[in-house]
C-alpha cells in the first residue's frame, strides 16, 4: 500500500448561484484499491465527478496527483493526466463502431496522418480481450446493449492508459449476470493498479468490492476510512446524520378519510403490483433509489404512461385515467421532477403557463378572457409567494425556485384533490425549499392529499404522514410512526437484509 | 411562509400596449410594405390604379388562405408541404366530377372535401402514426400531385360553368374581389382563432414544449390533427377559387405554390421551428409579396429575376432585426 494517493482533493468547495454543491470536501484514491464514494442524492456525487473530469472548475482546494498541485482547465486536461469517468448512462457515440468509440481523439495514425483502420481494429480487438470481452470491434454501438457499452467505455479509458477510473452508479441499469461480470473487470482493473472510485447505492456491492469508503452529506465531507472497520449501521448513520437536522413545518392536521385507492397496478417493465391508499389531508412520502419506478407509478396514475393492470378508485368511484386531460377531470395532477421539459412552457408568460389546464374555468364558449387569466394566476402565484417582476414575464427568466411556484400555482389553479410532487424541492435554494414545504403542510391541512417522491431522506422524514419504500418497481415496505426512521429508509431502499415485513402504523 | 398582507400585489404587465406594438416585428413589416408601396407608386405611373391594385391581390390572397391555417401549423411546431399536390389534387377531383355534370355546389362541396380529405390524411400519418410531418408531407406532396397528374394525363379539364366562375373572377362592390373578401374575412377568422381562443392558447404551448403541453392536459394529438384537417380545407378552398379563376384544370397547377406560402408565413414572423408568431403579421407578409410582384411586373421584370427579389427581401427582412441588434450591442 503506498502513502502517496495518486489523486487527492484538499478542501475543494464549488459553489453555484444559491447552492454550495461542495464545501470543503476531501478525497483520496490510492493505486490498485477501490474507493467507495457514498452520499444521499443531492450530497455533492455529480459535482464532485465533474470537477474530477474538468467539467467544473473549483472555487476553492486543490486536486493533487502524486501529491502535486494540479489544474484543469478542460476536460481534455483532466484526461491527459490519466483521469476518466464511466457514466452512469455512457457517453458514447452511438453511430460510430466499438474501436472508433475506443479510439476517439487518439487514433493510431498511417504515416500520411489518415486514421489507420487496421490497427485500430487490431489494437481494439486485443483491448477488448485483456477485459474479458468478446465484442467484435466493427459493431456499431447503437446495436449493443447496455452493458456492453460499459465494456467499451471501460475499453476506452484503458486505451488512454487511464490512472484513475471513476465508475458513476455502473450497475443501475445492469441484470445480476452483467453486473457479476463488470465486478470481475472492476478487480483486473484494480490488479492493473488503477485507482478506482465507485459511487454507488448499492450497500452489498460496496461491501464486497470497495477497500475504502468516503462519505459526503449536504456537499460535506462526513468521513472516510476502510471498508473492513466499518459495518453498514455505521454507514447509513453517517449517510443520513444524527437526525433530521432541518426544520420543517408542524403537522396540526391529522388525515381524514379515505380519498384514492390504487389496486394491483402493474406496467410492463417499470413497476408490479402496486396497491396504496390515500387518505384526505394526508401526505405520502414515496422513497427509493433513482430508477426504483416512482416517477414511472406516478405518471401512470396521471395517464402518461398506461398501466397494464390495476384500477385506481377516486370516492369509491373508479375513474379510468388515459390522458393528463383525463386525470386533470378526476382531479389528480402531477408536478413532474423534470421542471424545464414537463413543467413550465419557459417561452410563455407566467399567466398563461398558470391558466393553461384551467382555461376552461376562465374562458367563455372557447374564447379568452384576459382579465379573468390574470385573475386567477394573480391569486395562486401570490398565495405561493411568487417572486417576479409581473404576470407578463416569461417563466424562462424566473430563477428555478420560482419556475417550480409557477407549475405547483398552475395545478393548484386547477382546484385539485390529489396532488404528486415529483422531486418538489430538487435543484432549487434553501429559502423556496423551506416555502415549498410550508405550503405542501398548508395543503394538507387544507383537505388536499399529496403524494410526495422525494430522495431526500429529511424531506421524507419531515413531511410525510406515511412513506411507502419501492425498490426495482415494487413495494417494499410501507412505514410510518416509531418504524419510519432514516436507517429503515435506506435498509429497504438498497434491499440491505432479507427484513420485507411491513410495518404498518 | 410570510403574512400574505404584506404581499406585494404583481402588475400584470410592465409595459403597455403601445410598447410591444411598437417593438413588433409587424411594425417593421409594415413599415418595408409602405416603403414598397411607395416605391412602386413613384416608379411606375400605372401602380396607384384601383383596378390595378384590385387586380394584383390575385398575386397572393390564394396563398394567403393556406397561409393562414400554415402558419397555426407552424407555430405549433409541424409544417404541409403538400398544400400544393393538394390544390392540385382538388383541382383535379373537380374537373373529374365536371365530366358527369356536376354543378357549382357540388364542385364546391368536392374541392373543400378533397382537401379535408388530405388534410385527414397528413394528420392521421403524424398524429397516430407519430411520423415527422415534414416527411409525412413530402411523400404526400408526391403522391397527391402523382394521382392528380395520372388523372390528368397531358390533357387539361376546361368548361367549368358561367356560376363557379364568381369565386375567382366575381366582385363583391367596386374593386373588392370576391377572393378579397374572402382573404379579409380568414384573416379575421384565424386572427381571433389563434390569438382569442383556447385552441389558439394550446397551439402556442404546444409549438413551445409539447411535453409540458401534454403535461399541462393540453390535447396535443387532437389538436395537431385539427390543424392538418384545417390546412387541408384551406388548400381546397384555395383550390375551389384559382380553378374558378382560371377556368381550367392543368397538370402544372399551384407548381411550387407550397414555398411561397412558407415564405409569406416565414416573412410574417412566424418562427420556423415553432412557438411564437400572429396573423396580422401573416396579412401584412401577404400584402408585402402581392406588392412586390406587382410592382415588378408593371417594370416588366421577368418571372425568373422577380423569385429572385422575393428571395432576397426574405432574407433581408429577416436579417434586419438581428443586424439591428448586432449594431445595438
Amino acid at each position: 500500500m503506498t502513502d502517496v494517493p495518486v489523486l487527492a482533493l484538499r478542501g475543494v468547495t464549488k459553489t453555484f448561484p444559491g447552492v454550495t454543491a461542495l464545501d470543503g470536501v476531501h478525497l483520496s484514491l490510492f493505486a490498485g484499491q477501490v474507493t467507495a464514494l457514498i452520499g444521499e442524492n443531492g450530497a455533492g456525487k455529480s459535482t464532485l465527478v465533474k470537477t474530477l473530469t474538468g467539467i467544473y472548475r473549483p472555487d476553492g482546494g486543490s486536486i493533487e496527483i502524486d501529491g502535486v498541485p494540479v489544474r484543469f482547465a478542460t476536460a481534455q486536461d483532466a484526461g491527459a493526466a490519466g483521469i476518466t469517468a464511466i457514466h452512469q448512462e455512457t457517453v458514447l457515440f452511438d453511430e460510430l463502431t466499438v474501436a472508433e468509440n475506443i479510439y476517439i481523439g487518439h487514433a493510431p495514425r498511417t504515416r500520411f496522418g489518415l486514421i489507420d483502420t487496421a490497427r485500430m481494429m487490431r489494437e481494439a480487438r486485443s483491448l477488448l480481450a485483456s477485459i474479458g470481452a468478446t465484442l467484435d470491434p466493427a459493431t456499431r454501438l447503437r446495436d449493443l446493449g447496455i452493458a456492453s457499452k460499459h465494456l467499451v467505455a471501460i475499453a476506452r479509458a484503458l486505451s488512454i492508459d487511464a490512472r484513475v477510473v471513476i465508475m458513476d452508479e455502473p450497475t443501475a441499469a445492469l441484470s445480476q449476470k452483467e453486473i457479476e461480470e463488470l465486478y470481475a473487470l472492476v478487480a483486473t482493473l484494480k490488479a492493473q493498479g488503477k485507482a478506482i472510485l465507485f459511487i454507488s447505492h448499492k450497500f452489498d456491492e460496496i461491501f464486497r468490492i470497495a477497500d475504502r469508503y468516503t462519505v459526503f452529506r449536504d456537499g460535506q465531507f462526513v468521513g472516510d476510512g476502510l471498508m473492513a472497520d466499518v459495518d453498514q449501521d455505521q454507514l447509513v448513520q453517517m449517510m443520513v446524520g444524527r437526525s433530521v437536522d432541518r426544520v420543517f413545518p408542524p403537522r396540526t392536521h391529522s388525515p381524514g378519510a379515505e380519498l384514492l385507492k390504487v389496486v394491483g397496478y402493474c406496467h410492463p417493465t417499470e413497476f408490479a403490483d402496486i396497491t396504496f391508499t390515500l387518505r384526505q389531508g394526508e401526505i405520502l412520502g414515496f422513497y427509493g433509489l433513482i430508477g426504483a419506478g416512482r416517477s414511472e407509478l406516478m405518471q401512470a396514475l396521471f395517464g402518461i404512461t398506461k398501466p397494464s393492470k390495476g384500477v385506481c378508485r377516486i370516492d369509491d368511484r373508479i375513474s379510468v385515467i388515459r390522458s393528463p386531460a383525463d386525470a386533470i377531470a378526476a382531479g389528480i395532477v402531477y408536478v413532474p421532477e423534470d421542471r424545464g421539459r414537463q413543467g413550465a412552457i419557459t417561452a410563455l408568460p407566467i399567466f398563461q403557463n398558470v391558466t393553461l389546464p384551467s382555461l376552461r374555468r376562465t374562458s367563455r364558449h372557447g374564447f379568452l378572457r384576459m382579465a379573468e387569466e390574470f385573475t386567477l394566476a394573480r391569486t395562486y402565484t401570490e398565495r405561493l409567494d411568487l417572486r417576479a417582476a409581473s404576470l407578463d414575464q416569461d417563466v424562462g427568466n424566473l430563477s428555478g425556485g420560482n419556475q417550480q411556484k409557477v407549475v405547483i400555482a398552475k395545478w393548484l389553479a386547477t382546484q385539485p384533490r390529489v396532488i404528486i410532487l415529483d422531486e418538489p424541492t430538487k435543484g432549487i435554494d434553501i429559502g423556496s425549499k423551506a416555502a415549498v414545504h410550508a405550503f405542501m403542510a398548508e395543503l394538507a391541512a387544507a383537505g388536499l392529499s399529496v403524494i410526495m417522491v422525494s430522495s431526500e431522506i429529511p424531506e421524507v422524514m419531515g413531511m410525510s404522514d406515511r412513506v411507502i419504500v419501492m425498490r426495482e418497481g415494487r413495494m417494499v415496505a410501507e412505514l410510518a410512526g416509531a418504524a419510519l426512521t432514516p436507517q429503515a429508509l435506506v435498509r429497504h431502499a438498497a434491499g440491505i437484509g432479507a427484513d420485507k415485513t411491513k410495518v404498518a402504523a | 411562509m410570510t403574512d400574505t398582507s404584506l404581499h406585494r400585489r404583481l402588475p400584470d404587465r410592465l409595459t403597455t400596449r403601445t410598447q410591444r406594438l411598437l417593438r413588433s416585428w409587424e411594425v417593421l413589416l409594415l413599415a418595408v410594405a409602405v416603403a414598397i408601396f411607395t416605391f412602386n407608386a413613384l416608379a411606375s405611373p400605372y401602380f396607384l390604379n384601383v383596378w390595378n391594385l384590385s387586380d394584383a391581390t390575385f398575386n397572393f390572397t390564394e396563398k394567403a388562405m393556406i397561409a393562414f391555417a400554415m402558419a397555426l401549423l407552424i407555430i405549433a411546431g409541424e409544417i404541409d408541404l403538400s398544400v400544393a399536390a393538394i390544390v392540385a389534387l382538388a383541382s383535379t377531383a373537380m374537373g373529374y366530377a365536371l365530366q358527369f355534370g356536376v354543378g357549382t355546389p357540388g364542385l364546391v362541396a368536392i374541392g373543400l372535401g378533397t382537401g379535408l380529405a388530405c388534410g385527414a390524411f397528413n394528420g392521421f400519418l403524424v398524429t397516430r402514426l407519430g411520423l415527422a410531418s415534414i416527411v409525412v408531407t413530402i411523400g404526400t406532396m408526391s403522391l397527391f400531385r402523382g394521382i392528380s397528374s395520372i388523372v390528368l394525363g397531358d390533357g387539361a379539364f376546361n368548361g367549368y360553368p358561367a356560376s363557379f366562375a364568381v369565386f375567382g373572377q366575381g366582385y363583391v362592390w367596386w374593386v373588392i374581389t370576391v377572393e378579397l373578401a374572402i382573404f379579409a374575412v380568414l384573416a379575421v377568422v384565424f386572427g381571433v382563432l389563434l390569438h382569442r381562443t383556447n385552441f389558439g392558447r394550446a397551439v402556442y404551448a404546444i409549438g413551445n414544449n409539447p411535453t409540458a403541453a401534454l403535461f399541462s392536459g393540453v390535447r396535443v394529438d387532437r389538436v395537431r390533427f385539427i390543424l392538418f384537417l384545417l390546412t387541408g380545407l384551406m388548400a381546397g378552398l384555395a383550390a375551389v377559387c384559382l380553378t374558378s379563376r382560371l377556368g381550367s384544370t392543368r397538370p402544372s397547377i399551384a407548381m411550387g405554390m407550397e414555398l411561397e406560402v412558407v415564405t409569406m408565413v416565414v416573412l410574417g414572423g412566424v418562427n420556423i421551428l415553432g412557438g411564437s408568431g400572429t396573423i396580422p403579421g401573416v396579412v401584412i407578409a401577404a400584402f408585402v409579396m402581392g406588392l412586390v410582384t406587382f410592382g415588378l411586373g408593371l417594370l416588366n421584370v421577368p418571372g425568373i429575376v422577380m423569385s429572385i427579389f422575393v428571395g432576397a427581401l426574405l432574407i433581408g427582412v429577416i436579417a434586419l432585426p438581428r443586424l439591428i441588434g448586432k449594431l445595438r450591442a
